[in-house]
């Protein structure tokens, strides 16, 4: 499904990725972890080709994606900072993606789902932060796309949206999506996530499952894990 | 890219930016009317200021809209569209929101002073064209240097150094070249160093549709010395043409290989 081989990247003289790997075969929840600074920002953003590697390949579906832009269709993309034309509403940048994306249809369930139903006439401007992170969130799950990546979902969601939003990723991967998140909340991948990349200076340092992790660090959670991988 | 575009424009059109400019326009041209009390004087005055005001709103603009839109490109960019579509829909959306600003701001008083049954109505037209024109111009220079330039503070302080430059530096720089090297014939230099600024170019432009000869100065008499008046208003329309489509074309250039 998503292939990525030998992948490379460095701004002036700081290599953000060297010689990343990865294989995504199967659907499912892909956490993609790190400290600070360790190159999940940029190996997302190559996926999406708003950075353009040095060298490697990235294929999805066994096709080549470098600059390339209609498979674009397929991804679906949460950035991490909400930020909109201010003076536009709701709905219209809900309309917006709408038209660039032909096949999107679950606006409304949505809406409905993380209650924005009054803000859809509000100006962007006068949203508070969750508002707009769920905006974020109805416009990135609205159209129906196989694959979907999640860079820190979870800012400034209140509790109740947080679990809404855990339901809406677990009932996507049941749909057999394949959905890449990164976070620093490591409860939150815990729960919805099964498989983890572990990035470190730009390399992939751990590939497997969250168990695999347990078992070689000896310890109960992800987050002690985590910290014994930096130790 | 015309969605692109329609958002932009709508965005902009309802920000108090564009009409805190199209009041700026309106009191301005309705001022000038009840001062000269004349159309042809005001029209001559209007030059004046658009020359140097449309290309400076359009330097700060240019370069403020895409820092400030930076995170939704983002998102833009993640969409199945073209790179190119993207920045050249906000391009174009800006400028023309700026165009309308302008457009309304002049026409609104000069209208209800009874241009249209003047015969003033063509000049007043060209002194619009030119400022949609400089506007175009100046948004995509400063719209390419806030792209080549991550930092916003270094990118509007490029942007505003080369209005400044263009608008009176430059000025300052040619009249110290011909007083130096007045022994030596300069048409040439002049004729060169006046394609080379739009804001130059488009007040000669005016002047020449104006044919007002006593304001053309050195290089305008000798620019009309060499093309004549009607070759010469063709020459400046067409290199007022490639002053629009190159800063677009860099803009394309630097979007392909750019990373966000």
């Amino acid at each position: 499904m998503l292939s990525i081989t030998n992948l490379n990247k460095s701004f002036g003289k700081l290599e953000v990725l060297q010689g990343i790997n990865i294989n995504i075969v199967k659907q499912g929840i892909f956490a993609i972890l790190g400290p600070n600074g360790s190159g999940k920002t940029t190996l997302i953003k190559t996926i999406l080709g708003l950075v353009i590697p040095d060298f490697g390949s990235i294929t999805i579906n066994d096709k080549e994606i470098i600059n390339r832009w209609a498979y674009r269709s397929e991804i679906s993309y949460l950035p991490q900072i909400a930020n909109f034309p201010s003076n536009l509403t709701v709905i219209e940048i809900i309309n917006l993606i709408k038209n660039i994306r032909p096949n999107t249809k679950l606006d409304k369930d949505l809406i409905d789902l993380f209650n924005i139903k009054e803000s859809m006439n509000k100006k962007l401007v006068d949203l508070s932060g969750g508002t707009k992170q769920k905006v974020n969130i109805v416009l990135t799950f609205m159209s129906d796309s196989p694959i979907i990546i999640l860079d820190e979902p979870t800012a400034g969601l209140d509790p109740i949206s947080l679990i809404k939003l855990k339901d809406l990723l677990i009932r996507e991967k049941e749909k057999g999506k394949t959905i890449i998140v990164t976070s620093h909340i490591m409860s939150f991948i815990e729960e919805i996530s099964h498989d983890i990349f572990f990035l470190l200076d730009g390399k992939i340092f751990f590939n497997g499952t969250i168990e695999d992790l347990k078992v070689r660090t000896n310890e109960s959670t992800l987050e002690r894990a985590i910290a014994n991988l930096l130790k | 890219m015309y969605k692109i575009l329609r958002y932009s424009f709508y965005d902009l059109i309802r920000s108090k930016w564009c009409y805190i400019y199209f009041g700026f326009y309106f009191i301005l041209s309705s001022s000038l009317l009840f001062l000269n009390n004349s159309l042809a004087k005001s029209i001559i005055t209007l030059m004046n200021v658009i020359v140097v005001l449309t290309p400076l709103i359009g330097s700060i603009f240019g370069a403020m809209y895409y820092y400030s839109s930076k995170e939704f490109v983002e998102l833009l960019l993640a969409q199945p569209i073209k790179r190119n579509t993207v920045f050249l829909g906000q391009y174009i959306g800006l400028s023309l929101s700026l165009s309308v600003s302008l457009l309304l701001g002049l026409s609104i008083p000069f209208i209800v002073y009874g241009m249209l049954i003047s015969p003033e109505i063509t000049n007043f037209i060209s002194v619009i064209i030119i400022g949609v024109l400089l506007t175009f111009i100046f948004t995509a220079i400063s719209y390419y240097i806030a792209l080549s330039n991550d930092d916003n503070i270094k990118g509007i302080g490029i942007a505003i150094l080369f209005w400044l430059f263009m608008a009176v530096i430059y000025d300052g720089i040619f009249l110290i070249c011909l007083l130096t090297l007045k022994e030596y014939p300069l048409e040439n230099f002049s004729l060169f160093s006046i394609l080379i600024n739009p804001i130059d170019l488009s007040r000669i432009l005016i002047i020449l549709k104006l044919d007002i000869s006593a304001l053309l100065g050195y290089t305008g008499a000798v620019f009309q010395g060499f093309f004549g008046r009607k070759m010469g208003i063709l020459i400046i329309g067409s290199v007022l043409m490639l002053w629009t489509i190159i800063p677009i074309i860099m803009i394309n250039i630097k979007s392909k290989r750019k990373d966000f």
